[in-house]
């Protein structure tokens, strides 16, 4: 027995971000929108809960699901916010970020071998998690010309139908694009006739600009088939305290809580007493911010218009997906950061499906914005 | 759904967008933000465009003192507040003026080169006005935030470069 990795992580390519960070890291006064976090630090009030909770000395161990005075809190939350009724006692887990919570799920509802269809371009971890679990991906390709949304036709072009579970995250990273409720209609009337189940990451669901998010788990039929992940660290901005919880059926919750308890124990325990006070006090931050990055949205995709950069409207998260006007997405982001100090993501890094376009965040004060768009515009002109 | 509240909005938080700025981040073209500009400096709402200055940072000898003095003053049937208020306003040291309500009736901002000079200005011009009967003036030693922003916040960009 040596310590070779094992097939499965052998299996796993390392992050095509990777090799860009590290290109970044090397060079000074870079204008970085590259980034996947907020610009803002938590809200203070929450920072403040933080410590207070450590100078009261709360630093043990938690319930394995989290704080009940938590899950409270959040099964109201999302009751208000996005019509989701969960029982706080029975049908919600607290992760270490919404992460966990995926690989919780693939883990615990999914066998090895079965197949997990995984709607494209997608975060990072959606892939590797599934071949950590032994299960199968059925790559489903989103398309521009689509908004990047989810439809009948890519779910049925990609063999979807035979999948055993679908994951998808909208409002989405990297594109910026939502779906409507509307729109999510005809994919869960999919999923209800193939019998998949959903994992619908929600993270960016309190970041739309253009209209309310809709949770697939409000719609007919689909309470049961759906576990929706969400958590504090897009719309709070508390990236940093790693917490994330997951609601479904009881059954799927205890199965998932039954890998959390040996391997997490429980979440962060700062990290709930700042969830609490987050959720108790700091909306209007979360509003305050969300309106600043939707005029940062429109500045973005008003700039790339007159740079006569190709960008369908993004209306959620934040980030922007103009398409690349050279072949090679990640020759582009390379000679952008080396000529004019700009950092953006190929659309590669996430997966097949973002070939040709570029992810640009805008979780950037305007001022470097403006400056990063000016040195976008002259490259490209 | 933009609105002239939304260019206010954008303003406060930095006066110096251009119109240019202002379009692109709201739904007006640019001459559409020139003329709200216009409106809104013609109509009063918008009074003017100022530096929030952090005069401690200012490592010569520029240094200005300020002070804040409480007022107190008794009304009779001919003067009322506003009367009082248009005296002291018209004085250029006094940056700030406002009535409040409490153990005290005005609240106002005295800037001065000295301490010296922020002394008199309240004795030789404030104090004699026949309807204040009391001041109490204190002065700033150091200011942490001004008109929303915070003078040394450690919110530095602490975030990896790249991150999925």
């Amino acid at each position: 027995m040596t310590l070779e990795p094992a097939d499965r992580v052998d299996a796993v390519p390392p992050s095509g971000i990777r090799r860009f960070f590290e290109l970044a890291e090397e060079m000074d006064d870079i204008i970085s929108l590259g980034v996947g976090e907020p610009d803002f630090s938590a809200p203070w009030a929450a920072r403040e809960a933080a410590i207070t909770s450590l100078e009261r000395g709360q630093t043990s161990y938690t319930a394995n699901k989290g704080k009940r005075e938590l899950r409270e809190r959040i099964s109201r939350y999302e009751s208000a916010q996005h019509d989701l009724d969960y029982d706080p006692d029975n049908e919600m887990v607290v992760t270490a970020g919404a992460s966990e919570g995926l690989d919780l799920a693939f883990r615990a509802l999914l066998n090895p071998g079965d197949k997990l269809a995984v709607a494209q371009p997608c975060y990072v971890s959606y892939v590797p998690g599934a071949t950590f679990a032994s299960v199968d991906v059925v790559d489903v390709p989103t398309r521009v010309e689509d908004e990047f949304k989810l439809t009948r036709d890519v779910l049925e072009a990609s063999g979807a139908a035979e999948a055993d579970a679908l994951v998808y995250c909208y409002p989405n990273n990297p594109t910026g694009a939502t779906m409507t409720g509307e729109e999510l209609r005809e994919v869960a009337a999919f999923c209800r006739e193939h019998d998949l189940a959903v994992f619908a990451d929600e993270i960016y669901a309190d970041l739309t600009y253009e209209h309310e998010h809709t949770s697939i788990a409000t719609l007919p039929g689909m309470r049961e088939r759906t576990v929706v992940f969400n958590g504090f660290s897009k719309a709070f901005a508390m990236t940093g305290f790693r917490l994330g919880y997951a609601m479904g059926p009881e059954d799927a919750i205890t199965a998932m809580n039954r890998i959390h308890q040996y391997t997490m124990l429980s979440a962060p325990t700062t990290a709930q007493y700042a969830a609490i006070e987050a959720l108790d006090n700091c909306l209007d931050e979360v509003q305050e911010m969300t309106a600043q990055y939707d005029r940062r949205r429109n500045y973005v995709l008003s700039r790339f218009e007159d740079m006569g950069l190709s960008c369908f409207p993004a209306s959620g998260a934040f980030y922007a997906f103009p398409e690349c006007p050279w072949d090679d997405a990640g020759e582009f982001a390379e000679a952008l950061l080396q000529e004019e100090k700009v950092a953006v993501v190929p659309g590669t890094a996430f997966g097949e499906g973002g070939a040709g376009h570029l992810r640009v965040s805008y979780a950037t004060g305007l001022d470097d914005l403006k400056t990063a768009m000016n040195r976008i515009e002259s490259f490209v002109s | 759904m933009s609105s002239p509240r939304e260019i206010l909005d954008l303003l406060e938080e930095n006066a110096r967008y251009t119109a240019e700025d202002l379009a692109h981040m709201t739904e007006f073209t640019e001459s559409e933000v020139e003329d709200i500009l216009a409106e809104l400096e013609e109509s009063g709402v918008i009074r003017g465009y100022q530096a929030v200055v952090n005069w401690d940072a200012l490592e010569t000898d520029g240094e200005r003192v300020r002070a804040t003095v409480e007022l107190n003053v008794a009304l009779d049937r001919e003067t009322n507040y506003g009367d009082i208020a248009d005296r002291i306003a018209k004085f250029p040291e006094v940056t700030s003026l406002r009535l409040v309500s409490g153990d005290y009736d005005f609240d106002l901002t005295v800037e001065g080169d000295s301490m010296r000079e922020v002394s008199h200005f309240i004795s030789d011009k404030i104090a004699p006005i026949p309807e204040i009967t009391q001041t109490v003036t204190h002065y700033i030693m150091e200011s942490y935030k001004e008109q929303g922003m915070e003078f040394d916040d450690h919110d530095d960009d602490d975030r990896l470069s790249v991150s999925p």
